[in-house]
C-alpha cells in the first residue's frame, strides 16, 4: 500500500495529458458575447447618409446587425452573402460602419453594393465598445424587441448562415409563436 | 539538390538514433560489451549528421535559396547576413532542428566527459538520449520538415523575418535558452539509467551534479537574455510578462534549482534519493511541456509559432511515452531506493527540504496559472485571463519564504543543528537586514514603498547571512587568505549564486516600485524632465539602414544640469514588408537606465514620446549572471576531477598487478 | 473546413495589422489628468486589463484598435469620477472575465486562488513523509549503536569477570 503513493505522479500526469489533448481542440480566440439576451445599448448617432439615427429607427422584426469597415478585407469576403440576403428580402441587415471615414465608407458601398437598410456611423468606436466589439467583421442577430440573441465573429459566409444563423432564427420564431 | 542532402543527413541521423536507442540499452541489460561500446561512436555519428543537416540549412539561408519553404517564409534578400542565418530559428521547423541539434551536442559532451563512469551506465544514458533523438527526428520528418521545397515555382523573394526578430537578442536568446533547456535531458537520462540499473548511490549523484549545474546555469542565462531582450525591444520597459510561452522555461528553471539542491543532499548524505530522481524527471518534463505549448497552438501568446493540432498531438505522444514511461519506471523502482542516513528535525537536510518544497510549489503554481484558462474553458465554455497580477500575488510570497530559508540553510549543520545556535548567529543579521531595508531606499531614492523595503530587507538578509557564514568558516585559520584558500570552489559557487539572488532581488524590487515615466508631445527644442533628469528634444531627421528607412530623433540628456550625452531613438519602416517599428534609445547605467520611445510625428516636427527612468534594472540580469557563474563554478569543483586522478592511480596499480602476475610462473 | 479556418486566420491577422499589435511598436498616449493619483489609477487599470483583440498583451502595451479606444474610455471615466470598481464593471459588462488579468474570485476560480496553498499543504505532507522515512533509518542506526554498546559492556563484563 505504501508503494502505491509512488504512482501518484503517474496518475496526475495522465489527468494532465487528457486535459492537454482536450485543450488542443478548444478555440481560445473567440470571445463569447456578454450581451446575449440583453437589449441593444442605446445610441444616438448618424447614418452614413447623414440623418440622425437611434434605437427607434431599428427594424421591428428579427434583423442582422453587421459591424464593417471599408478597410476590412474579410468584410469584403462576406459581402456577397449580405447582398443576397438583402436582395432576396430574407432578413433586414443594418450596418455599423465601425471606426471608418464617411467618404471611404460611401465609396465602398457605391463600388461594392449596399446590402444595408442603413449603416450607423460609429466614428470613434464608442458604440462598438458598448457592444463588446473587438474587431470587424462581427454580426449580431437581434430580435423584434431589440434584444441581442446571437453574435458571430469573423466572416459570415453561406455555410455560417446555414449552420449557425438559420437554426437560431428558427428558434426565435418558434418562441414568438 | 543540396537541401535534399540535408534531409538525407537527417534521415541518417534518424537511423543511427534508432540503433543508439536500442542496442546499448539492451547491451547493458545483457552485459554485452560490444553493444554497450557502440553508444559513444553512435552518439558522435548522430552529432556529425545533425551538424551537416543544420549546416546545409544555414547554407540555404545564406544563399537566399527561396525554393526551400522556410527560407521563403522567414528570410529576404535584403536581410543582413547575420539575420539571414539566425532566421533559421525564426520559424517552427528550423528552431526544432536547432533544438534537436542541441540535444546531439549534449550527447556528444556526455560521450566525451564520461570516462570515469562504468560503461553500462554510459550505455543507458546515451541510449535514453538516443531514444529522444528518435522521437524528435521522427517528428520533424513526419510533420515539420525544414527541407520542404516549394515546387514548381519558388518565389522571387522571401516574406522577411518578423521585424521584432531583426535584433541582437534574437541571435543569442534562442540558442542559449535551448542549450540550457535541452541540457536537462541529460540529468533525465542519468535518472532513467539509475532506475534501470536499480542502483542509486553517492557516485551517481556525484556524476549527475556537474551536468545538472551547467544546464541550470545556461538556462539561467537563456531566460535572462530573453528578459533583457524583451525589455529593450518591446518599448515599455517590461522585463517579464508571465506569458504562457515564457512560463515553461521558468517552471523548468525552478524545478532545476530544486534539483541541484536535492542532488547535493543525495551526494553528501545519501537521502532524498527517489525524490531527486522524480525531480530530474519533472524538470525534463518542463522542457518538453514548453515545446508542446509553443508549437501546438494550445495557448495564446505573441511568442507562439503558428498553431497546428497535428503537431500538438505528436508532441503530446512524445510526452506520454517519455514522461509517462519515466514516471511508471519511477513508480516501480523508486520504492527500493533506501535512505542511507537519518537526520533530525532541525538540520541542513530539513532546510534543503523546505527549499525544495517551496521551489516545487512555486513551479506548480505557475503551471496552474498557465494552464488554468484552458481548464476553465474546458469546464465552463467561457474564457478567462490570468496575467501578472495573479502570478505576482502568488510567486512573491513564496519567494519571500524561500529567501528566509536561504539565509538559514548554509549555516546549519548536517544531520542535527542546534536551534539556539542558529538563532544566536542570525538574530543580529536579521536586525541589521531590517535596518538596512528601511533606511537605504529612503536615503538613496527618497521614497517609501513597503514592497521595496521587503525586497531590500531580504537581499540584505542573504548577503549578511552569507558574510557571517564565511566569517565563521575562516575564523579558526591563522590568516584570512589561508582561510579563504581552504574553502572549496563548490562553496564559493554557492556563495556567488546566492549573492546573485540578492542582486536580482534588488533589481526587481527597486525597478518595480521606483520606475517613473512620462508621455509628452514635444516640439523641437523643448525639454521634458523626470526627477533630476532632463531630456531635450533636438529635432528629427530621415535616415536609413540596410533594409529600412527611419526617422531618427536626437535627444540631449542631462542630470542636474550635467550633460550625459545624446540618445537617438528611431521609428523605422522595413522595406520588404512596409512594417513599422520603434527602436528605443537607452542610456544604460549601473544604477539606472534612461530610455526614450518615440510615438508619432505631429505638425511642425513635434513628436509624441515617452521617457523612462528605471533604477537598478540592470541588476536583474546582473543577478542572473552571478547565479550562472556560481552554478558553473560549483560544477568545476576539484572533487570531480580528483576522482579522475584516483581512477588513474587505480588503473596504474591494476596494470602493475597484471604485469607482476604475468611474471609469476603460470599455475594450472 | 480548411477554407473556413483559413478565412478565420486572415480576418484575425487583419485585425492585427489594423491594431498594429506588432511587438516592437510602442504606443504613446498623452492623456492629461488632474493629479498623480488619477495618473496612477490609469496606469494600473491599463496594466491589469487585457486587450480583447491582441495576443496576450495588456491595454498599456497595445497599439491602436480597441486597446486605444478602451484606454480613452478609461481616461474619460476617471475624469468623470468613476471609481475603479465602476470602471471594471463597465469593462466586464462588455467583454466579460477575459478582459481581467487578475481573475475574479468566484466558485470556479477557487481552485486557482487556493491552489498554491493546497500545493504547500501537499508539499508539507510529502516532506513529512521523506523526513519520517529518513528518521526510520536514523532510528535503526541509533538502535544498533545501543545494541553494540550493550554487547560491548557484556564483553567487558566477561573479561573482568
Amino acid at each position: 500500500m505504501d508503494k502505491l503513493k509512488y504512482f501518484v505522479p503517474s496518475f496526475v500526469f495522465v489527468a494532465l495529458v487528457i486535459l492537454l489533448w482536450r485543450g488542443l481542440y478548444l478555440d481560445t480566440r473567440t470571445l463569447p458575447s456578454m450581451l446575449i439576451d440583453k437589449p441593444l445599448p442605446t445610441f444616438t448617432l448618424a447614418k452614413v447618409g447623414g440623418e440622425p439615427v437611434s434605437n427607434s429607427d431599428l427594424p421591428d422584426e428579427i434583423f442582422l446587425l453587421n459591424v464593417w469597415g471599408s478597410y476590412c478585407l474579410p468584410c469584403l469576403i462576406e459581402h456577397p452573402t449580405f447582398m443576397r440576403l438583402s436582395e432576396e428580402g430574407e432578413i433586414p441587415v443594418v450596418g455599423i460602419n465601425y471606426k471608418d471615414r464617411n467618404e471611404l465608407a460611401k465609396d465602398w458601398l457605391d463600388t461594392n453594393g449596399n446590402p444595408f437598410s442603413f449603416s450607423i456611423e460609429d466614428l470613434d468606436g464608442r458604440f462598438g465598445i458598448d457592444l463588446g466589439v473587438y474587431g470587424a467583421p462581427e454580426t449580431y442577430l437581434v430580435d423584434a424587441e431589440g434584444v441581442i440573441r446571437y453574435r458571430h465573429v469573423s466572416v459570415l459566409d453561406e455555410t455560417v448562415w446555414n449552420q449557425e444563423f438559420l437554426p437560431a432564427i428558427a428558434e426565435l420564431e418558434a418562441e414568438t409563436n | 539538390m543540396i537541401p535534399e542532402l540535408g534531409q538525407f543527413s537527417l534521415i541518417l541521423a534518424f537511423c543511427l538514433s534508432i540503433l543508439l536507442g536500442t542496442l546499448p540499452i539492451i547491451g547493458a541489460a545483457r552485459s554485452n560489451m560490444v553493444w554497450m561500446n557502440l553508444a559513444r561512436p553512435l552518439a558522435a555519428g548522430i552529432f556529425v549528421f545533425l551538424s551537416i543537416s543544420i549546416g546545409i540549412l544555414a547554407y540555404a539561408f545564406a544563399t537566399d535559396d527561396f525554393s526551400v519553404q522556410i527560407v521563403a517564409a522567414q528570410s529576404n534578400s535584403l536581410l543582413p547576413m547575420h539575420y539571414k542565418l539566425t532566421a533559421l530559428w525564426g520559424g517552427h521547423e528550423g528552431s526544432f532542428l536547432l533544438w534537436t541539434f542541441m540535444l546531439s551536442g549534449w550527447m556528444l559532451a556526455v560521450s566525451v566527459f564520461s570516462k570515469s563512469m562504468p560503461i553500462e551506465f554510459v550505455a543507458r544514458v546515451l541510449g535514453v538520449l538516443g531514444l529522444l533523438c528518435v522521437a524528435y527526428i521522427l517528428f520533424m520528418l513526419a510533420t515539420s520538415n525544414p527541407f520542404m521545397r516549394i515546387v514548381p515555382l519558388p518565389p522571387g523573394d522571401g516574406s522577411d523575418l518578423n521585424t521584432a526578430l531583426q535584433d541582437f537578442g534574437f541571435i543569442v536568446h534562442p540558442p542559449t535558452l535551448y542549450m540550457g533547456y535541452v541540457g536537462f535531458s541529460v540529468v533525465f537520462a542519468f535518472a532513467i539509467a539509475a532506475l534501470l540499473s536499480g542502483r542509486l548511490d553517492a557516485a551517481w549523484a556525484r556524476w549527475s551534479r556537474p551536468w545538472a549545474n551547467i544546464s541550470w546555469a545556461i538556462l539561467t542565462i537563456g531566460i535572462a537574455l530573453g528578459s533583457w531582450w524583451a525589455y529593450y525591444e518591446l518599448g515599455w520597459g517590461g522585463w517579464w510578462a508571465w506569458d504562457p510561452v515564457e512560463n515553461p522555461p521558468l517552471i523548468t528553471w525552478l524545478l532545476g534549482t530544486a534539483l541541484i539542491h536535492s542532488l547535493a543532499v543525495t551526494e553528501k548524505r545519501g537521502v532524498f534519493k527517489s525524490w531527486t530522481v522524480l525531480l530530474a524527471i519533472l524538470a525534463f518534463s518542463g522542457s518538453l511541456l514548453g515545446t508542446f505549448i509553443t508549437r501546438s497552438g494550445l495557448l495564446t501568446s505573441v511568442h507562439a509559432f503558428a498553431s497546428d493540432p497535428t503537431r500538438g498531438v505528436f508532441i503530446l505522444a512524445i510526452l506520454v511515452i517519455a514522461v509517462g514511461g519515466a514516471l511508471l519506471l519511477y513508480a516501480i523502482r523508486a520504492p527500493h531506493m533506501k535512505s542511507e542516513f537519518g537526520f533530525g528535525l532541525v538540520s541542513r537536510e530539513i532546510f534543503l527540504l523546505a527549499n525544495n518544497v517551496l521551489l516545487v510549489v512555486s513551479a506548480a503554481s505557475i503551471f496552474l496559472g498557465t494552464m488554468f484558462p484552458m481548464i476553465y474553458q474546458a469546464l465552463t465554455d467561457d474564457l478567462i485571463s490570468i496575467g501578472p497580477p495573479y502570478f505576482n500575488a502568488i510567486f512573491g510570497p513564496l519567494m519571500v519564504l524561500l529567501i528566509l530559508v536561504l539565509g538559514v540553510g548554509p549555516m546549519s549543520r548536517w544531520k542535527r543543528t542546534s536551534t539556539s545556535y542558529l538563532v544566536q548567529q542570525l538574530a543580529k543579521v536579521a536586525a541589521a537586514s531590517i535596518a538596512i531595508g528601511v533606511v537605504l531606499p529612503l536615503l538613496v531614492l527618497f521614497e517609501i514603498s513597503f514592497a521595496a523595503i521587503i525586497c531590500v530587507v531580504l537581499a540584505s538578509w542573504i548577503v549578511l547571512s552569507m558574510a557571517k557564514d564565511l566569517r565563521n568558516k575562516i575564523a579558526n585559520k591563522e590568516t584570512v587568505s589561508k582561510g579563504l584558500r581552504t574553502l572549496s570552489l563548490s562553496y564559493y559557487g554557492m556563495q556567488i549564486a546566492h549573492i546573485g539572488v540578492a542582486v536580482m532581488l534588488i533589481g526587481v524590487g527597486l525597478t518595480s516600485y521606483f520606475s517613473t515615466e512620462r508621455s509628452v508631445l514635444l516640439a523641437p527644442g523643448a525639454t521634458v524632465t523626470l526627477g533630476s533628469y532632463a531630456f531635450r528634444f533636438d529635432g528629427s531627421e530621415a535616415t536609413q539602414g540596410p533594409n529600412y528607412i527611419a526617422d531618427q530623433a536626437t535627444f540631449s540628456i542631462s542630470k542636474d544640469g550635467n550633460s550625459l550625452g545624446e540618445l537617438y531613438p528611431e521609428r523605422r519602416i522595413y522595406l520588404a514588408t512596409g512594417t513599422p517599428s520603434t527602436e528605443m534609445a537607452i542610456d544604460a547605467g549601473f544604477l539606472r537606465d534612461l530610455f526614450i520611445t518615440l510615438g508619432e510625428e505631429k505638425e511642425d516636427g513635434a513628436w509624441t514620446m515617452t521617457v523612462y527612468v528605471k533604477p537598478f534594472v540592470r541588476w536583474i540580469w546582473l543577478g542572473a549572471i552571478f547565479m550562472a557563474t556560481g552554478g558553473t563554478l560549483a560544477a568545476t569543483d576539484k572533487r570531480y576531477r580528483r576522482l579522475r586522478q584516483r581512477k588513474f592511480a587505480r588503473d596504474i596499480a591494476a596494470k602493475e598487478k597484471i604485469e607482476s602476475d604475468s611474471l609469476q610462473p603460470a599455475s594450472s | 473546413m480548411k477554407a473556413f479556418r483559413y478565412l478565420n486566420y486572415i480576418s484575425f491577422s487583419l485585425l492585427f495589422i489594423l491594431g498594429a499589435a506588432s511587438g516592437s511598436i510602442a504606443q504613446v498616449d498623452t492623456f492629461a489628468f488632474d493629479n498623480d493619483v488619477q495618473q496612477q489609477r490609469f496606469r494600473t487599470l491599463s496594466d491589469e486589463l487585457r486587450c480583447p483583440m491582441c495576443q496576450n498583451t495588456n491595454l498599456s502595451g497595445s497599439t491602436g484598435g480597441v486597446a486605444e479606444d478602451l484606454r480613452r474610455e478609461i481616461h474619460r471615466m476617471i475624469l468623470e469620477g468613476m471609481s475603479d470598481r465602476d470602471i471594471e464593471r463597465f469593462m466586464f459588462e462588455r467583454y466579460g472575465d477575459f478582459i481581467f488579468y487578475r481573475p475574479r474570485l468566484t466558485a470556479q476560480t477557487l481552485l486557482l486562488w487556493f491552489g498554491p496553498l493546497f500545493f504547500l499543504l501537499i508539499g508539507g505532507f510529502v516532506a513529512r513523509g521523506i523526513f519520517k522515512r529518513a528518521k526510520e533509518v536514523g532510528d535503526i542506526e541509533s538502535k544498533l549503536n545501543e545494541e553494540q554498546k550493550a554487547r560491548l559492556n557484556e564483553l567487558i563484563g566477561e573479561k573482568q569477570g
